[in-house]
């Protein structure tokens, strides 16, 4: 039976606004981050699960809970897009780009994430072109 | 038959080896790796921003120039440049518009039209040449050798650009088959090798190369066959190092599918460039009797 709920002028007026972190990222990667339903799918075939302190699933709920400390998080660099989560995920979210998402906001305010001064020059030579092309696209934009 | 060839930076420099040996298989098979001309950088990983065309422009640049040579059909052997241009070409004919603001972008460069199909070499082998024909050309059996195949990412996933199925792939079971080695199947066929975290990560990459090898080794596998430039350098070299930090695990060797294929055809293994590897690829070899030297 269809019941009918009250109305209250006062309520009716709230506005709800997604969270500014939500609507960039939004933006950026084009997926809908309100579709996630935290199974955890993304996390359990994540390569990197390891050595993570925010899991997949978790950044997600970070970012749309507004929590921006997010950006801090160790996951975003580690992410090395190989597109497993995207691939298994059960609501057709494409958390890998995402992780980009996030990647593309710290490094769009001009802040470099890589350090390869460290590597020594032997390594350099002996290490594929494709990793170094990767690296400058992933962690400096 | 003559077909045209994207190279990318990988095969010019540290993974010569690959580029050598497919060659040497195309002529066997009477055919030909056509470098294209004025080929540029693929950009190595696609653009995963939806609002940022500019990385983009790299593998369509390379794209119009397989046009403007008169071809449809452009051949890659790196894993990563198959996907960049794989993606890109299927973006700009998915969505019209950002073509038209891309060829607006272009400078010299005559407009992108959309006929090109971009082909991992291996995809060329199953489909167009087929491995029941090369079966039928097998010199050396790889007999008796037990080979762990080994895809990683950019061969199979995103699904739109994967050249098998994106969780169970079976192309290079085919391809071992008709070479006549043992398969060793594994469920860590499809995760990533550490990828370009062996820069700055090594220690990552190497838990990751011994991951994925442990498993090959504790079933007494022989060796691992795999195809992607990265995914040799970390599994063969990280895996190298990881022998340091795991006790008891033994890194076994790494070869490319062309290597391989070669050896089996009875092309000179000096083609195959086995002096770049960590794990010497040839004591295996000679060891079940493939060849002598």
């Amino acid at each position: 039976m269809h019941k009918k709920i009250p109305k209250n002028k006062e309520i009716s007026k709230i506005i709800f606004k997604k969270g500014e972190l939500v609507k960039e990222v939004e933006e950026i990667s084009g997926e809908n981050l309100f579709g996630c339903y935290q199974c955890g799918t993304c996390s359990s075939g994540c390569p990197y699960i390891d050595d993570m302190d925010l899991t997949p699933d978790e950044v997600i709920r970070y970012i749309i809970l507004d929590r921006k400390e997010v950006l801090n998080s160790k996951t975003l660099w580690l992410c090395s897009a190989c597109f497993t989560c995207a691939e298994r995920c059960p609501r057709d979210i494409n958390i890998t780009k995402i992780m980009e998402a996030l990647r593309q906001i710290i490094l769009r305010r001009k802040i470099d994430y890589s350090n390869t001064r460290k590597t020594t020059k032997k390594e350099r030579e002996k290490i594929p072109q494709i990793a170094f092309v990767s690296l400058f696209r992933k962690n400096i934009g | 038959m003559k077909l045209l060839y994207f190279p990318g930076c990988t095969l010019k420099t540290s993974a010569k080896n690959l580029e050598k040996s497919a060659n040497a298989i195309m002529e066997k098979l009477s055919h030909e790796l056509k470098e294209m001309d004025d080929w540029v950088c693929c950009g190595v990983v696609s653009s995963l921003s939806d609002d940022d065309l500019m990385r983009h422009l790299a593998p369509l640049r390379s794209l119009i120039h397989v046009e403007d040579q008169g071809e449809d059909k452009v051949i890659t052997l790196c894993d990563m440049c198959c996907n960049t241009l794989k993606q890109t070409n299927l973006r700009v004919k998915e969505k019209p518009d950002d073509l038209e603001t891309l060829n607006a972008f272009m400078d010299k460069e005559n407009d992108y039209k959309g006929t090109v199909n971009v082909y991992h070499f291996l995809e060329f082998l199953r489909d167009e040449v087929g491995f029941s024909k090369l079966k039928q050309m097998v010199k050396n059996p790889l007999k008796g050798i037990r080979i762990m195949p080994y895809y990683g990412c950019m061969m199979l996933r995103p699904r739109e650009v994967a050249i098998d199925d994106a969780e169970d792939p079976q192309i290079f079971n085919d391809l071992l088959d008709a070479l006549g080695a043992e398969i060793v199947d594994n469920p860590f066929k499809i995760e990533c090798c550490g990828s370009y975290h062996t820069i700055e990560n090594k220690d990552i990459v190497s838990k990751r190369a011994h991951h994925i090898t442990n498993y090959a080794f504790e079933r007494n596998a022989d060796a691992i066959i795999l195809s992607c430039p990265l995914c040799r350098f970390n599994l063969d070299v990280r895996g190298k190092e990881a022998e340091l930090m795991f006790k008891g695990y033994k890194q076994i060797p790494i070869y490319y599918y062309t290597q391989l294929i070669a050896i089996a055809l009875g092309i000179d293994p000096e083609i195959c460039g086995f002096d770049d590897h960590a794990v010497d690829p040839n004591l295996l070899l000679k060891k079940k009797g493939v060849y002598k030297i």
